[in-house]
Order: structure tokens, then C-alpha cells, then sequence
């Protein structure tokens, strides 16, 4: 078995004195899209938020254990070296407001003043849109702002965005919540695109779709991890009463 | 319908009726005293308004004619530098503030900004006069500025917090997670995205101060000669109208019309800039 993309060991994390994620063990395989479901206040969101430290950024906020990145401890990167390898897409769309299409998709580029000749930068963009299935729809205006995009193109846009920095891992936290089904179904067929290049990680409080776009999935519980299992046996045969419990709808 | 409530509702409409009237009418109340200001002002200063106005010095009395140039230049010179020099330091304090809404320094800069706002403009043109004018030994255009960019910080950094506070958590979110280090995400999407709140509140604050005579008595002092020495002292538009305003000479008091229009036009057209600026830059979040 290949070394696995992201290694979790014995990992917590704490708002204050709440501990919101507990002692998860976790081996992730590359290009796979790996679930992330349980009920609200679970720690779903928390232990994803670990994964590029944006947990750290609340005031409050401690962490113990490890995370390995490609066998590297990611507490012992800069959380810019190693933000740069783990995209994010966040639940609300947001393109930055005031930058056009074709800046947004650069935007780790150019934020970061990361110097580019024309011709990279007019491949990364096609590129990175063409993956995020959004060129046909932009390429005439990729001169324009994308505030003007519907709800679905700024999070395919945002993903385009994220998957221009070539990361490691793709972190998508309940990325269509804020999203029409039509658009939901557009992404959710894009998972499937980009796990052929990324490693998905999926945080959603929708069981179905787990179980549409997931090789794997960890369901969490209480802020542990309760069961780790490919989707199929997760849903038809779950080890864990609780997990049992929380697939056939007694609790949500 | 029933015929009381019927006679219920025609009653609330006229009320409604009669309270909109009023509202009107108050708003016609405070309108007025501008509108006759503006236009006893323009039916003043218009007479006095050729290209010689704007381009030759004062004439020594009893000589007619004669212009502002010396103060135009003056004012300019004088509140530019007052921008020079309160813009860094407003917008520091602003973006402290808005970033640190309960850090230590908050709450004092808070208390001074009240305190500030609450000065006589006369009481900060007497601390430039103990901080440049004595140690300098001379009334100089610097030591004005100085009064003047005390004069607007107040009004800049309170702008300038309004709109930097608004700044979505999302969207910092979204730089950092870029791996955007802060003080970038603060530089190129925190400050690119509220520019038409940061610049509206320089150019409001520029229009506070512009007409500003009590601060410039004791430093920028006046001067009939055109000069670009910020070390010299300096004449500026409110300066030439207070001094012309109170000689007994009526071509100085043409002149002081004149030079009360050409305030008057640079305020509102500041204002008018900025708006067109809100209206072009802002960015909806």
C-alpha cells in the first residue's frame, strides 16, 4: 500500500476549554473523495479546519496530536508553506469582490506576489477553469468581476481558484449548503472530475450526498470519529451502533 | 366592508398624509439656510470671477484689481501636506481599530478621538504654535499643516473604521486559506475592497479642514507674496477672506467674496468626488 496522502494521530482540538474534536486516528489514500458526515456540532468542520490550521485563527482555539502531510507534520510547516498545499472551499461562495474572473482564479498568485510570465498565467487559468467546469461559461468574460456569477459559477470559480495552486489535498467544507440542487449536482459531478488529479476531503451534513460522491467516509460523532469505512460498507453494513443509528435516520 | 373600519383606514391615510407634509416641510427648513447661503455667496463672489482672480497677488490698497493666487497656492500646499501627514497615521489607527475592536489601545484611541473631535480648532492652531512656531522661531506653512492633519484625523479614522469593520470574515477567510499571509490580506483584499470608504473619508476630512482659518492664525500666519517655502509663513483662502473681511476697503471685500466662492465650489466639489468614488469603487460584499 503507497504511503498515505494525510496521516491523523491521536489529534484533538479545543475551543477554550470545549473539546470539540477527540483522539482521531485517520489515513487518508490520495485521489479519492473522502466524506466527512455527522450531525451539526459533531466537529466535522473543526477537524477540516485542522487540516490547513485555520482552526488555529480563533482566538481561543489549541490543538494536540498529528497531522502528517506526505509524512510531514504540518504543525512544524508555516501554515502559509502549508496552506499553499491544502486547498480550501468554504461553505459560502467568495470570490474576492474586487478582482475580475481571471484575477480571482490567480488569486494565490498574485496575493502572494508570486511572479508569473502572461503565457502561465493564461494556462493556469484556462487550465484550473476547465477543471472546475466553468471555461465554457466565463471564457468570454474572464474580464469582468465575478460578483456577477451565479451562486454555483462563484463556488466552481472558488474551486478553480483553490485547484490553481496545484495542492496536495482539495478541503471542501459542506460546499453546496449555499446552493440551488441544480448547481449542487453540478458540483457533485465535478468531485468525480477532480479526484482523478486531488485528494477530496468532504465535510457535509447530507448523508445522500456521502454516499453519491464518496470512495470513503468518516462519520463523525460527539467530536470523535466513530468509524472510518469505504462509503459502500459505511452504509450498508456500519460496524458502529451510532453509526447504525445516524444512517437510518434516529438522529440527525 | 364594515363602515368603521372603513372610516379607520381613511383616517390612518390622511394622518399618514399629514405627518409626510411635515417631514417635508422640516426638510425644506434645514435646506434653506444653504440655499441662501450658496447663492448670497455666488451673487457676491461672481462679480470678482475673471482669470486674473486665480492667476495675480493681492494689490496694495487703493490699487483695484488684483487676485488670490497666493492663497490658492497656499491652501493647496498647506492642506496637501496636512493630508501627507494625517493619512498614514488615520489609516493606521482605523485599521488598529477595526482589527483589534478590544485591544489595549482601542479604548485610548478611542477617548482621544472623542476628545479630539471636541477641541477647539483655535486650542490646535495654539499647540502647533508651542510645538513648531516658537522652536522654529518662525510662522511657517508646516506648522499650519500640522494643526490641520490633527484637525482631521477624527473624522478619517471614524470613516475609514466604518468601512473596514464591514470587511467579511468569508472573504479574509478566503485569502488566508490562499496561505496569504496577514499583513497581505490586509494590503491587497482588506484595503483594495473598502478603498471607496477609506478614500470618501480623506476627501470628507479634507473638506473639513479646508476652510479652516482658527487653526492657521498662529502658524501658517498669511503672507501677500506667493511663496512654495513651507518654512515661510503662508497665505491660505480662509486666512485672505478673515483679513480681507474685516479692512475697511470695499475692493478687499470684493476679493474676500471671491475668494468665499471659490471655498465654497472646492468643498462641494470634493463632496461630489466623492460620492462619484463611493459609487464606482464600493464592492458588494
Amino acid at each position: 500500500m503507497e504511503r498515505p496522502v494525510l496521516e491523523v494521530r491521536h489529534f484533538h482540538a479545543w475551543f477554550g476549554n470545549h473539546e470539540v474534536v477527540r483522539d482521531v486516528n485517520l489515513s487518508l489514500q490520495r485521489h479519492k473523495v473522502i466524506a466527512i458526515m455527522g450531525p451539526s456540532g459533531c466537529g466535522k468542520t473543526t477537524f477540516l479546519r485542522c487540516i490547513n490550521r485555520m482552526h488555529e485563527l480563533a482566538p481561543d482555539a489549541r490543538t494536540q496530536g498529528e497531522i502528517l502531510l506526505e509524512g510531514e507534520n504540518i504543525y512544524q510547516m508555516s501554515p502559509i508553506m502549508l496552506r499553499l498545499r491544502v486547498g480550501m472551499v468554504f461553505q459560502r461562495p467568495n470570490p474576492f469582490p474586487h478582482l475580475t474572473i481571471y484575477e480571482n482564479v490567480l488569486a494565490g498568485y498574485l496575493l502572494n506576489n508570486i511572479a508569473l510570465s502572461r503565457t502561465e498565467k493564461d494556462a493556469i487559468v484556462e487550465d484550473s477553469l476547465r477543471k472546475a467546469a466553468l471555461w465554457n461559461e466565463v471564457k468570454d468574460n474572464l474580464r469582468k468581476k465575478g460578483s456577477f456569477l451565479s451562486g454555483g459559477q462563484q463556488q466552481r470559480l472558488c474551486i478553480a481558484r483553490a485547484i490553481a495552486m496545484k495542492p496536495d489535498i482539495l478541503l471542501l467544507d459542506e460546499p453546496t449548503s449555499a446552493l440551488d440542487p441544480i448547481s449542487t449536482a453540478g458540483i457533485e459531478e465535478l468531485t468525480q472530475e477532480l479526484k482523478k488529479n486531488y485528494t477530496l476531503i468532504l465535510v457535509t451534513h447530507n448523508m445522500q450526498q456521502a454516499a453519491r460522491v464518496s470512495d470513503d467516509t468518516a462519520f463523525f460523532y460527539m467530536g470523535e470519529l466513530v468509524e472510518f469505512a469505504p462509503t459502500r460498507q459505511m452504509f450498508t453494513a456500519p460496524k458502529d451502533q451510532r453509526t447504525q443509528n445516524y444512517i437510518t435516520g434516529r438522529f440527525s | 366592508m364594515l363602515l368603521h373600519t372603513h372610516i379607520h383606514i381613511r383616517r390612518r391615510q390622511i394622518r399618514s398624509q399629514l405627518v409626510r407634509t411635515a417631514i417635508i416641510l422640516c426638510t425644506v427648513l434645514t435646506l434653506l439656510p444653504l440655499l441662501y447661503i450658496l447663492a448670497y455667496i455666488i451673487r457676491r463672489g461672481i462679480g470678482v470671477m475673471h482669470l486674473s482672480f486665480f492667476l495675480q497677488l493681492p494689490k496694495p490698497v487703493g490699487e483695484s484689481g488684483g487676485g488670490i493666487a497666493n492663497a490658492l497656492v497656499g491652501s493647496l500646499l498647506i492642506v496637501g501636506m496636512a493630508t501627507l501627514m494625517a493619512v498614514p497615521v488615520g489609516i493606521s489607527s482605523a485599521l488598529y481599530l477595526s482589527e483589534h475592536p478590544k485591544g489595549k489601545l482601542a479604548g485610548i484611541i478611542r477617548i482621544c478621538l472623542e476628545v479630539l473631535t471636541g477641541i477647539p480648532s483655535i486650542v490646535v492652531g495654539i499647540v502647533a504654535y508651542y510645538w513648531l512656531v516658537r522652536p522654529m522661531g518662525s510662522f511657517s506653512a508646516l506648522s499650519g499643516s500640522v494643526a490641520l492633519a490633527i484637525m482631521m484625523l477624527p473624522i478619517m479614522i471614524r470613516s475609514a473604521e466604518e468601512t473596514l469593520k464591514r470587511f467579511p470574515l468569508h472573504l479574509r477567510e478566503a485569502s488566508l486559506a490562499l496561505g496569504v499571509p496577514y499583513y497581505k490580506t490586509i494590503l491587497k483584499v482588506l484595503l483594495p475592497c473598502s478603498l471607496s470608504g477609506v478614500v470618501s473619508g480623506i476627501m470628507l476630512s479634507i473638506a473639513r479642514v479646508i476652510g479652516e482659518t482658527a487653526p492657521l492664525l498662529f502658524t501658517a500666519f498669511g503672507n501677500p507674496y506667493l511663496t512654495a517655502n513651507i518654512f515661510h509663513p503662508m497665505h491660505s483662502l480662509p486666512l485672505l477672506i478673515y483679513n480681507y473681511a474685516i479692512s475697511p476697503y470695499e475692493n478687499w471685500h470684493q476679493l474676500a467674496w471671491g475668494a468665499a466662492m471659490v471655498l465654497l465650489v472646492w468643498i462641494l466639489l470634493l463632496n461630489v468626488l466623492t460620492r462619484i468614488m463611493i459609487r464606482k469603487w464600493s464592492v458588494q460584499y
